[in-house]
């Protein structure tokens, strides 16, 4: 009865992998590629994603960035390449392994996608009601916290169809880490939204990485973003990795397509 | 002489046109062919992995009986509704064309038969397919294409296993206690036209289908619509859970799902008929 137990319990909720938090890179993507057809997207993109800072990927339209992002989280199994994640090559997991792995990650999506047909309440609960043995009460006492924390807490039994755009994108974000997960991954997170939402969400995003110590990665084309929030800054040109460095290094790089984004985005470099 | 170059270049570059027109209409040709056996592909590879999903834990009862509840307890007002006029229907025509020979007093006998062996099942399932079916798929395409499909999917919920599932097994239990309660509604129906309306005898009527229909009628019809209620559960589950295409998309998804349901339905009726009497196919 002990052993069925157990396996019920593996098949149900398998355990973590290993984390080695000494390691200053927590994600290594390398040489990953990715074609629809004849239409090759990413042509062996490498790029290292730093622990507890917020790295972004920029580019310009149809550079591939939504594609990497979905090889990353495995929405969709890359062609090619290594994507190391605490050393464990999340490309090649299959299964239930592939779904302990998923649990390092959450993800904010740009257009937030919170169940429609659950309360605020019940969407940040969703995981842990999932994943997790906690009592009505526990799960009450943590998603009220969260909620809390990121200024959600009134909008507690509203629908999500009731909530502003802003306030949408921090109960996503608090969905993402209701599960302590190391590694959140925004997609487009202000594509779409006002000044002050954008800066809203730039701080919400910079607050969930000094408050939890989550590693932050965000796919975006909004310059005014990278400038404010980016510890570690990427450009994505034509499927591959054009420039990386930190965004003094990006800001002022000779690579001519990076220079030509930079600059028809009209940042003020100095 | 200078004007035979052109007339000479013109003509391999038509030929080379007409050659990729053709080619063009070979490979449209080909698609429309083969898509139907591309249809049935992805219906038993999402109910495989259905199965596969179905059968290991969690087990999550809350979403079985919400799916019970929408495609069967919501159902109920439509499917009694068309089954009171459907049995009316019958009785009518029954009774109006049995009179010429003098064999009305069969008339509850024939309309027991129908309803239990054909018109209860496939009313019931057209009736689930239109209400709940076209429900499912629009549910299933948004949640698609506002990224909530992928959400679960980040939140290492297994897609299937949350949504089609419950669908699914819902589907095989409601549509036939739906197709009983068609019956017995249908039965009502028509007793009251043919007795109340036609002057038919109440003792006859119930007699001759007593006397006609058993058990063997009615396990039929439920072996059809256990039938039904999965492959109407499962063609709007497919529809809805890879719709594309925005708004327009789950439109088209919609649309498609119960035209295919509506078709599957009576496909499938002559397929479980023609094996249960032993016919053979065709």
């Amino acid at each position: 009865m002990r052993v069925f137990r157990r396996n019920l319990i593996r098949l149900t909720r398998p355990p973590l992998p290993p984390q080695t938090k000494d390691d200053p890179i927590h994600v290594r993507i390398r040489d990953v590629h990715k074609s629809y057809g004849d239409h090759r997207v990413l042509d062996g993109v490498s790029l290292d994603i730093y622990r507890g800072k917020t790295n972004l990927v920029i580019g310009p339209s149809g550079s591939g960035k939504t594609v990497l992002m979905r090889q990353l989280i495995r929405l969709e199994k890359p062609d090619s390449g290594q994507l190391l994640v605490n050393g464990v090559d999340f490309a090649k997991l299959e299964g239930l392994d592939l779904a302990a792995m998923r649990r390092t990650f959450g993800m904010v999506f740009q257009m937030s996608a919170l169940f429609d047909s659950m309360t605020t309440f019940d969407n940040v609960a969703f995981p842990l009601r999932e994943h997790t043995d906690l009592s009505r009460a526990e799960v009450r006492e943590r998603v009220m916290d969260r909620l809390s924390a990121l200024g959600v807490a009134a909008a507690a039994h509203k629908l999500p169809a009731q909530l502003s755009g802003g306030m949408q994108k921090r109960v996503a974000v608090a969905r993402a880490m209701i599960l302590e997960s190391e590694i959140l991954i925004y997609d487009e997170p202000t594509t779409g939204l006002d000044p002050i939402t954008t800066e809203m969400v730039d701080d919400l995003i910079v607050e969930a990485e000094e408050m939890f110590g989550v590693t932050s990665i965000v796919i975006s084309h909004d310059m005014a973003s990278v400038v404010r929030i980016a510890d570690y800054l990427s450009f994505l040109h034509q499927g591959q990795i054009a420039a990386t460095g930190n965004p003094d290094e990006l800001l002022h790089s000779e690579h001519p397509a990076t220079a030509e984004f930079v600059r028809a985005s009209r940042i003020r470099l100095d | 002489m200078p004007d035979a170059a052109p007339t000479a270049s013109a003509t391999p570059e038509k030929t080379s046109k007409l050659r990729d027109a053709a080619q063009g209409a070979g490979e449209w040709l080909i698609k429309v062919l083969l898509s139907p056996f591309v249809e049935i592909g992805a219906l038993f590879r999402l109910l495989w992995e259905a199965v596969f999903w179905g059968i290991r834990p969690p087990y999550r009862g809350r979403l079985f009986v919400e799916a019970m509840e929408f495609i069967g307890i919501g159902s109920i007002f439509i499917v009694s509704l068309t089954a009171l006029f459907v049995g009316g229907v019958l009785a009518l025509q029954l009774v109006d064309g049995f009179r010429d020979f003098g064999a009305e007093n069969q008339t509850g006998a024939v309309i027991g038969l129908a309803l239990a062996r054909e018109v209860g099942p496939v009313f019931a399932a057209l009736m689930v397919t239109s209400r709940a079916g076209s429900a499912m798929t629009t549910e299933l395409g948004s949640m698609r294409v506002t990224n909530q499909i992928d959400a679960l999917v980040t939140m290492a919920v297994n897609p299937v296993q949350y949504l089609v599932v419950p669908r699914l097994v819902a589907g095989c239990v409601m549509v036939p206690v739906l197709t009983m309660l068609f019956n017995i509604v249908g039965v009502f129906g028509a007793f009251f036209v043919a007795v109340s309306l036609l002057g038919l005898d109440p003792g006859v009527f119930m007699d001759r289908l007593r006397w006609l229909v058993d058990w063997d009628d009615v396990s039929q019809g439920l072996t059809k619509a256990v039938v039904f209620g999965l492959a109407v559960t499962l063609i709007a589950c497919r529809q809805g859970f890879y719709a594309a295409g925005g708004a327009a998309g789950v439109g088209r998804a919609t649309n498609r799902a119960v035209v295919q349901s509506a078709i599957a339905i009576l496909v499938l009726d002559y397929i479980v008929t023609s094996l249960v009497l032993g016919q053979g196919l065709f």
